[in-house]
């Protein structure tokens, strides 16, 4: 995790929801490629520290910079124009509008590139079926789905992933790793929240621990998928790494 | 920054943009439950009644009314749903639009006392375009004033924009004076066409009309411009919306003034249409407004089209049928809608 010139750093970042205090100093740096794993267990602050990266919430001290720029105060419109897309966890579908006009709110004046559409519809083929259907009609998947081809419908320099395979069926969960593993090899960055170490054991490339509102460890993927002693400590997954 | 996407894949076969364009309405199935249920309350009402024709007189009465509280209210209901902000003062504009009207009777007279129908329909529509500009630009002064400090608070903003609504009605008294103002027909809308048994106002004919006008307009501009979708997905999730690159402000102040405008709109109608009133000619219809509002499903227009409907339809009949529940009667239409359905009539998004 050590880059000299990250496209996110979070500097001991401070964020209060109400009176609670979620975010207690988190320093995170997101390399200019690969996946980044944010992990911990429920409550660590990992959606919270995506929100924070968004705007939708503000850090009450600390820095955050993207791209070399400081985007501790800027809004959220302001951070998504800088080339930051977010999918949340509840996937942000609007339920009244169609899959066509959901994709279509995210691309730049409203029109599609056709090869880019065809490019992600070609590893979520599904979304034609349902391209005139409202998002409100569609399976958990198939929100998924729809989120993430929202996020990326035009090139982004960052996505930031909360959760996406809660509550999934396994066999979307494969799609939906492939689909990240194609935008990896797209040179994407993602910044992934996840829960399910299975699912980004193969596919991410750095690694962030949460615990408490701060980063208790960071390093590479490769390193913790490999020690099952720092996955018990960390993150207390004997039986799913071992599953 | 991503490198330019791959080359299309070649087990896609057919380009979903390719569809038709006009097929990309919205695909849910029409709801029509509650229109269903708006007939047949107005066709139960009917042997209750009595006479065919009274019956005829009161639901057309009742739908020019209902049309006038949904031009009044679907400002209000976007600007709810965009914003999650309780503008209790919306009824201000209706008060507005009713003396921005009134103030063109004197110098528009020759006209809307000349003998041509035309100059008299021109002077109207002068009259309330006149109201809609000048309603909106009371409710761009009040979005900042008003609105814009409260945000994000309630209690606040009832408690704010019901202090606004007393202010602008007082301020309408100072300009304008205690009387009744007057707002006459003009002699081409004035008087009834009748068929058969049954007298039609023409001004009742020419506020539904309007109505449906505004309805369509606003159903269109939702469906198929960029700033009708944006709304649309404003409503519904302002987050996501900001999260997508997209200043929702500026859209909730284009949407605020605008239906700021409608109200105006309204007001002048329903100035027309009572060619009397004082100062508190909004207040009178603010809590239909709120009722119509609330049980359309917040943020709908098509929920606050069919809610104004019901709720003229019930106040009418029930006025007719049983004069001392006339007060009661929309409180009660209110309970039972939301106890059969509790987040409104077309509620959003909802599946």
């Amino acid at each position: 995790m050590r880059d000299a010139n990250p496209l996110l750093r979070l500097s001991g970042v401070h964020t209060h929801i109400g009176e609670y205090h979620i975010l207690q100093g988190v320093d995170l740096l997101v390399p200019r490629s690969g996946v980044t794993v944010l992990l911990g267990r429920n409550g660590a602050g990992k959606t919270t520290t995506l929100r924070t990266i968004m705007g939708l919430w503000h850090a009450s001290a600390g820095t955050l910079s993207f791209d070399d720029t400081d985007i501790t105060r800027a809004e959220t419109p302001d951070i998504a124009r800088r080339g930051i897309a977010f999918v949340p966890e509840d996937m942000g579908i609007f339920g009244g509008l169609t899959v066509q006009e959901n994709l279509r709110l995210a691309a730049i004046g409203g029109e599609f590139d056709e090869a880019r559409l065809e490019w992600i519809l070609g590893f979520f083929p599904a979304l034609k079926r349902f391209w005139l259907r409202p998002g409100g009609t569609l399976s958990g998947g198939q929100k998924q789905m729809v989120a993430i081809a929202r996020a990326i419908i035009e090139p982004r320099k960052l996505l930031l992933i909360d959760e996406p395979t809660k509550g999934l069926a396994p066999a979307i969960v494969q799609n939906l790793a492939d689909a990240f593993m194609e935008l990896k090899a797209k040179d994407t960055t993602i910044l992934l929240v996840e829960q399910n170490f299975n699912f980004v054991r193969s596919l991410g490339d750095h690694v962030a621990v949460m615990d408490d509102g701060r980063v208790v460890h960071t390093g590479s993927m490769a390193e913790l998928s490999a020690n099952e002693d720092l996955q018990g400590r960390l993150l207390g997954l004997h039986t799913v790494a071992e599953a | 920054m991503v490198a330019a996407p791959v080359p299309p894949v070649t087990t896609v076969t057919s380009a979903p943009a390719a569809v038709d364009p006009l097929a990309a309405l919205p695909g849910r199935k029409a709801d029509v439950v509650p229109a269903l249920v708006i007939v047949a309350f107005a066709l139960l009402a009917l042997p209750l009644v009595g006479s065919g024709s009274t019956w005829v007189t009161l639901t057309l009465a009742a739908l020019a009314m209902g049309m006038m509280l949904f031009i009044m209210a679907s400002g209000m209901t976007l600007v709810f749903g965009l914003m999650d902000v309780m503008n209790l003062g919306h009824a201000a504009f209706v008060a507005v639009g009713a003396y921005a009207a009134t103030s063109l009777v004197g110098p528009l007279s020759p006209w809307l006392t000349s003998d041509s129908a035309l100059k008299n329909i021109a002077a109207v529509v002068v009259i309330a375009l006149a109201a809609m500009l000048a309603t909106a630009i009371v409710g761009w002064v009040f979005e900042r004033l008003f609105i814009k400090p409260a945000q994000g608070n309630h209690l606040k903003q009832i408690l704010i924009t019901i202090g606004a609504m007393i202010i602008i009605e007082q301020l309408l008294l100072v300009v304008w004076g205690a009387n009744q103002m007057m707002l006459p027909l003009p002699t081409a809308l004035r008087g009834s066409l009748v068929f058969g048994e049954v007298a039609v106002e023409r001004y009742r004919l020419v506020s539904v009309g309007v109505g449906l006008l505004v309805f369509a307009s606003l159903l269109l501009m939702l469906a198929r411009t960029r700033v009708g979708l944006l709304i649309r997905a404003g409503v519904e999730n302002r987050e996501m919306v900001e999260a997508l690159g997209y200043r929702i402000r500026r859209l909730f102040v284009a949407v605020f003034v605008a239906g700021a405008g409608l109200a105006g709109l309204g007001g002048a109608m329903w100035g027309f249409y009572r060619e009397q009133f004082t100062v508190s000619i909004g207040a009178e219809v603010l809590v239909q407004i709120l009722i119509v509002v609330i049980i359309g499903g917040l943020g709908s227009v098509t929920g606050c089209f069919a809610a104004a409907i019901l709720i003229a339809l019930s106040t009418n009949y029930v006025s007719f049928i049983a004069p001392d529940f006339a007060l009661v009667s929309n409180i009660v239409v209110m309970m039972l809608v939301l106890l059969w359905r509790p987040r409104g009539l077309y509620p959003l998004g909802a599946q």
